[in-house]
């Protein structure tokens, strides 16, 4: 039965250990803290005896009191009071420190991996949940430093509380001592039922973050639909399980506790019963009776103390359980370690690519999906390729891949003839920078989301901003540069946010740049504008930009025509034009669509001429 | 002006907890009972010892030798009283993790509920990653205090009472000592409450910063990787890590400052009645006896004091969360539902009157200036313009997640700020630039427009709309799971679903704020037929930068720099030569040549 329990206390203490190998000093420090405060604990009681019979008894004895007398009593006391209070004092800031920098570590851990996870295993866990990994789930594994120096502390008062009973009798003590194998048999049927509960209530925790996480951010949908209500039964359907899981570990915990509690007693009263009935045999002294009685109720505050930290070790197993999940992660991108040019447009290729998605069903089940099916383009330096397909088609796949946001499944994506896996970390985004369909934007001023913390100089900024057309809207800003944009950049509108995330690629002048429909949000002059000015800045960069209007077509050199994740013709507009029906379509759509309106019009009027 | 969510409200420690009480009614609810099964405990907790102190004095030391027979009942005796003090115990356990955790989940409900009542601007105040704080964490700070906390304060508070009258009965001086002792305690304490109560409330904003911190890296996880920022992000987060371990610790140093305090005071009390006890027994006024009985009372006292010291930072630790949460709690929902007072509209084609609008962001320029616009029933409206223009914030203004600064927005007639949500909500839809998908099946983000829709709706409504071919492409049909954000989707196919949501909904006034900009142009060009099908009936409302939909529309309004500077037919806008219009149909039309 105990075959479940006993390894997760094992594995607890495990895991403390890592804790303090994090810590060694403050929690050194906390434990002789601790340790002198246990002594000066036990000294207390001996210094009041002490001077009890030194000074206070002869005193009053003689009924009159020097002041020796009575500075010596007041030294005595006072001076172990003092101790003690610093004992304390040490124990308690040096447990701060120790748990709140190993948290402090475990939080750079497990944000730091956040980074470095792909974007794949973002997408199956819920950024809510991660919160709570990097708050709560930290905050549950390292709480259980704040007693347990107090517990190692006080074991001197343990193990000379033992010393002491053997001591004064072997037969009393191992009657006494049976509180141990109690101890011992009721914390492993604690850990036992409260591991899953304090699992279930720390995943619910993390589901309360993710749907308030979730809720949140969707307050505009939520609020433009009227759906308040209906999300406020979302969180009350979580909220309330969490409820119910936590009064389970409170139960669990509320029963623990007061077991814990009486255990002492119980030992005391058994040396009690037992010690009479040799007493009255003559085999003991009832002075070493009543020894040994007070010796554990001496005991019975260590073992409390223990009783703490014993329940807060499913807390650290599974807080523990959650964090190391995302430590132990895999599939971070590797890195090579090969370098790209410096200088020059690149030369880009994706030759036989192969991508799957992994979807997720309703039961929770992965299944690849192929989105993209042995996929080849050709990047010549310097050139711009507009690729073209539907909506869903794989173009935005194909730009994630052509900066190794993700890796292929198979065939290979290279720049300048190094495949991207190969190049060194940080390697990529220093020569090819990606517009995103969907801008995102830094709680940062206009100036830090465009330099992103890189080395430009405002002028550097004021002429990225210039080509991205967003000159005019900067210089009005409040602060202009360093106008706060607000979380996601709220405070702007949405052209404005993609003219700045247009600028932050701009400045990097790279040699590759990936235009995902990235002037969606703007009106057709601006547009226009935008165009005109990435012609003369790109002049060194190989472009790849997605598109549908054909004004931004027609300045490629080359059009790729994809659907369904396939290539299904490239050349130029004229070509595809001619011969591609599907791209024609696309194209063409607005012009026919207007040309079709203008004849029913002409219709109409003719019949009501 | 909007109101600004509150850091951490500025209520002191009493109004706080009174605040925080009112809000969650089950902490107190059978309150009474838990006290009185705690004192028992209590009781118990003093019995036992004594009962063991008995069994040893009488039974075993007894005059007459050890009687075996009066330790065996007195070891029954405790035994009992053990397992009374056991269960008592273990039954105030349950209860206050039941009425704790009970009122705590009205606290999280409240807050959540609130956050989503606030106006959008109000909203915008706060980084996400902080509110959640404030319904999670913030909330579980107080868990700690309101769980045993309270209850410990109470019964302390009685034992030191009691400790007092049995003082007081063997030696009124000495007691006046002891009090004597501790009043400067009480100041010293009243000042630590503030400073540790301070720190706490900077430990909770540190937490907010830190979840805000760290959601942006892993929502910004793809523009992060794009631009290979891990390092300076890294950097950002390790900042608000630090803040956070720097503030935890300079609240555990304050703490325990207070609590030693306590606990030094305690000592040099039992030093100086120890002192003074010599000088009384010495001089006739009381016996030894009678000094060490006194001096156990005192410890019972100062046990209760140290207590309470140590509650109290906890107390503080509860307030700094408590105010964080009533911090939002309290502030005002200025874009308010009038309620039951509004007026329900009557369900029907929905006209629409600007009466000389203003808007202004907060501490920002007027980005709205006299905008009068009448929108008849019925009729289908492009809105274009320059970005940056007003054209959202228009579209924000009419649907009511804002209220203009100055004159008025009628709905049939009806001040907005008069027509109840729910009835505004259900005839008005809106379906912003920044859509969002929730992370459910494509069903449940469709259905999200009209809760009780069946599956056929739902299915028959993307048929409707003619996107049945997209769904029999999709892997699992309308059970495909979107993801978070949606982003299992591709960008445009996220609009479809907002646009299938919004028509699901089905509205009298429908307003689209460049609801197809990712849509590819024959899709689009389709679904606009299908939409104009459909709207017929309607008012419908079109942003768009893609003049396709002034083109097809009854109506353009043309809005530059926050004024409407045209209104007409397209045919006839396009003719006003040097116009806003002519100019923004003139770079369309070169576009679609190419
Ligand atoms: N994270 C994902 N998980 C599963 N499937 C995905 C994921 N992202 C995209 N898909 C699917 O892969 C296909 C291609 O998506 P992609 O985003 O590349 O399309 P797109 O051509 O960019 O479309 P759009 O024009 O709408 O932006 C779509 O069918 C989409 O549903
Ligand atoms: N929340 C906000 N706080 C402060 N200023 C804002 C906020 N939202 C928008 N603005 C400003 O108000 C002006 C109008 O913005 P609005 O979003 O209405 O433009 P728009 O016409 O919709 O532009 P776009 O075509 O780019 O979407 C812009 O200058 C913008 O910077
Ligand atoms: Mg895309
Ligand atoms: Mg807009």
């Amino acid at each position: 039965m105990s075959v479940d329990a006993a390894p997760s206390l094992r594995r607890a203490l495990r895991i403390v250990g890592v804790g303090i190998r994090r810590q060694p000093r403050w929690f050194a420090f906390a434990v002789a803290g601790s340790t002198v405060y246990g002594v000066m604990t036990v000294m207390t009681a001996w210094a009041i005896g002490k001077v009890t019979r030194e000074q206070v008894q002869p005193a009053v004895e003689a009924g009159h009191a020097t002041s020796a007398q009575l500075w010596t009593t007041f030294a005595w006391v006072a001076g172990v009071v003092l101790l003690n209070v610093v004992g304390v004092v040490i124990r308690r800031v040096a447990a701060g420190y120790t748990m709140f920098n190993v948290a402090a570590h475990y939080r750079r851990e497990v944000t730091r991996q956040y980074l470095r996870l792909p974007l794949s295993w973002h997408h199956r866990h819920p950024s809510g949940q991660l919160l709570s990994n990097a708050n709560a789930d930290v905050e549950a594994t390292w709480n259980v430093f704040a007693p347990l120096p107090m517990a190692i502390g006080v074991v001197v008062m343990l193990v000379a509380g033992i010393v002491q009973m053997v001591l004064v009798d072997p037969v009393m003590a191992v009657i006494g001592l049976t509180v141990f194998p109690l101890l011992f048999l009721a914390n492993m049927v604690f850990q036992r039922a409260m591991s899953p509960r304090i699992a279930r209530a720390q995943q619910l925790r993390a589901e309360v973050s993710e749907v308030a996480h979730e809720s949140f951010e969707a307050a505009l949908v939520v609020k433009a639909m009227g759906r308040e209500e209906q999300e406020a039964e979302r969180f009350e359907e979580v909220t309330r399980r969490l409820q119910a899981a936590n009064v389970e570990v409170g139960r669990t915990r509320g029963t623990f506790d007061p077991v814990i509690e009486a255990i002492p007693t119980l030992g005391t009263l058994a040396v009690l019963a037992v010690g009479t009935y040799q007493v009255s045999r003559g085999a003991l002294e009832p002075a070493a009776v009543v020894q040994v009685a007070y010796l554990i109720s001496v005991l019975a505050f260590p073992v409390r103390a223990l009783g703490w930290v014993l329940g807060e070790m499913p807390r650290t197993v599974v807080g523990w359980d959650r964090v190391d999940a995302v430590l132990k992660a895999r599939g971070a991108l590797e890195f090579g370690e090969t370098s790209l040019p410096a200088d020059d447009a690149a030369h880009a290729a994706l030759t036989g690519v192969d991508y799957s998605y992994d979807v997720v069903d309703e039961q929770g089940d992965e299944s690849p999906f192929q989105a993209i099916h042995d996929v080849t383009i050709d990047l010549p330096a310097g050139a711009t390729v507009a690729l073209v397909g539907p909506t869903g088609s794989g173009k935005t796949t194909l730009t994630n891949l052509s900066l190794r946001l993700v890796d292929p499944d198979g065939g290979a994506v290279r720049i300048d003839d190094v495949d991207l896996r190969e190049v060194r970390r940080g390697g990529i985004p220093e020569v090819a920078s990606l517009v995103p369909q969907q801008t995102f934007m830094f709680d940062d001023s206009v100036r830090g989301n465009i330099t992103l913390g890189g080395d430009f100089s405002d002028d550097e900024v004021w002429g990225a901003l210039a080509t991205a057309q967003a000159t005019g809207f900067v210089t009005e800003l409040g602060d202009s540069l360093g106008t706060h944009v607000g979380e996601r950049g709220a405070s702007l509108s949405g052209g404005q946010r993609q003219r700045i995330a247009l600028a932050r690629a701009i400045i990097r002048a790279p040699r590759l740049l990936v235009l995902d429909d990235a002037t969606s949000a703007v009106d057709p002059a601006v547009e226009q504008a935008i165009l005109a000015g990435l012609r003369k800045a790109t002049s060194g960069t190989t472009v790849l930009v997605v598109a549908y209007r054909m004004s931004t077509i027609t300045l490629a050199d080359e059009i790729v025509y994809v659907e369904g994740g396939r290539v299904l013709d490239h050349g130029s507009h004229d070509e595809l034009l001619a011969r591609c029906e599907g791209y024609a379509r696309l194209v063409t759509a607005y012009a026919r669509e207007a040309a079709e309106r203008a004849a029913v019009e002409a219709d109409e009027e003719g019949v009501t001429v | 002006m909007s109101a600004t969510i509150e850091k951490t409200s500025s209520l002191g420690t009493l109004d706080t907890l009174k605040r925080g009480l009112a809000l969650s009614p089950e902490l107190r609810r059978g309150l009474w009972v838990t006290l009185a099964l705690a004192a028992v405990t209590t009781v118990g907790r003093i019995v036992v010892p004594f009962v063991v102190q008995q069994t040893t004095d009488h039974g075993l030391l007894g005059a007459g030798g050890p009687d075996p027979g009066l330790v065996v009942r007195y070891v029954l005796l405790a035994l009992v009283a053990v397992a009374v003090t056991a269960l008592t115990a273990y039954a105030v356990n349950v209860r206050l993790y039941r009425a704790s955790e009970a009122g705590l989940a009205t606290l999280r409900l409240k807050a959540f509920r609130h956050i989503h009542d606030l106006s959008m601007l109000t909203q915008n105040t706060e980084r996400r990653g902080s509110m959640v704080s404030r319904v999670t964490s913030d909330v579980d700070t107080i868990s700690m205090f309101v769980q045993f906390g309270g209850i410990i304060l109470i019964l302390s508070l009685g034992q030191i009472v009691v400790a007092t009258v049995l003082m007081a009965v063997y030696s009124p001086l000495l007691t006046a000592v002891v009090w004597l002792c501790f009043v400067p305690l009480l100041v010293v304490i009243r000042r630590f409450q503030r400073i540790v109560g301070r720190a706490y409330t900077v430990v909770r904003e540190r937490v907010g910063d830190l979840l805000a911190a760290v959601s942006e890296s892993v929502v910004g996880a793809a523009t992060i990787r794009a631009y290979g920022v891990e390092s300076r992000t890294a950097e950002r987060i390790d900042d608000a890590i630090e803040a956070h371990r720097a503030a935890a610790i300079r609240a555990q140093v304050r703490s325990v400052v207070a609590f030693s305090s306590g606990q030094l005071v305690a000592g040099l009390t039992l030093a100086v009645v120890l002192v003074v006890g010599t000088v009384l027994a010495a001089g006739g006024h009381m016996t030894l006896g009678e000094l060490l009985a006194f001096l156990f009372l005192v410890n019972l006292f100062t046990q209760p004091v140290q207590q309470a010291t140590e509650i109290l930072n906890e107390l503080q630790n509860a307030v700094a969360g408590w105010r964080r949460v009533i911090g939002i709690v309290d502030t005002p929902a200025d874009v308010a539902d009038p309620g039951d007072a509004g007026v329900t509209l009557p369900r029907g084609p929905i006209s629409v009157t600007f009466e000389d609008v203003g808007f202004a962001y907060p501490g920002g320029e007027p980005v709205l200036h006299d905008v009068d616009l009448t929108i008849e029933p019925r009729s289908r409206i492009a809105i274009v313009g320059e970005t940056g223009s007003g054209k959202s914030t228009l579209a924000k203004l009419l649907t009511r997640l804002m209220d203009p600064r100055d004159g008025r927005v009628l709905i049939d007639g009806t001040d907005l700020r008069d027509v109840r949500f729910s009835s505004l909500r259900e005839r008005v839809v809106l379906v912003p630039q920044e859509g969002f998908l929730f992370d459910e099946t494509l069903l449940e983000n469709i259905r999200f427009g009209r809760p009780d829709a069946t599956d056929e709706e739902v299915e028959l409504a993307l048929t409707e709309l003619g996107l049945d071919q997209w769904l029999e492409g999709l892997p699992q049909g309308l059970r495909t799971e979107v993801g978070q954000r949606g982003e299992s989707l591709s960008a445009g196919e996220r609009q479809l679903v907002a646009l299938a949501r919004a028509y699901l909904a089905d509205p009298d006034l429908l307003v689209l704020d460049e609801a197809t900009s990712a849509v590819d142009p024959s899709t689009e060009v389709r679904l606009q037929r299908a939409l104009e099908g459909l709207t017929r009936g309607r008012t419908s409302i079109a942003i768009a930068h893609r003049l396709s939909t002034a083109e097809a529309a009854d109506e353009v309004v043309v809005v530059d720099r926050g004024r409407i500077v045209q209104r007409g037919p397209h045919r006839e806008l396009v003719q006003q030569e040097g116009s806003v219009y002519a100019g923004l149909h003139a770079s369309w039309a070169a576009q679609q040549r190419g």
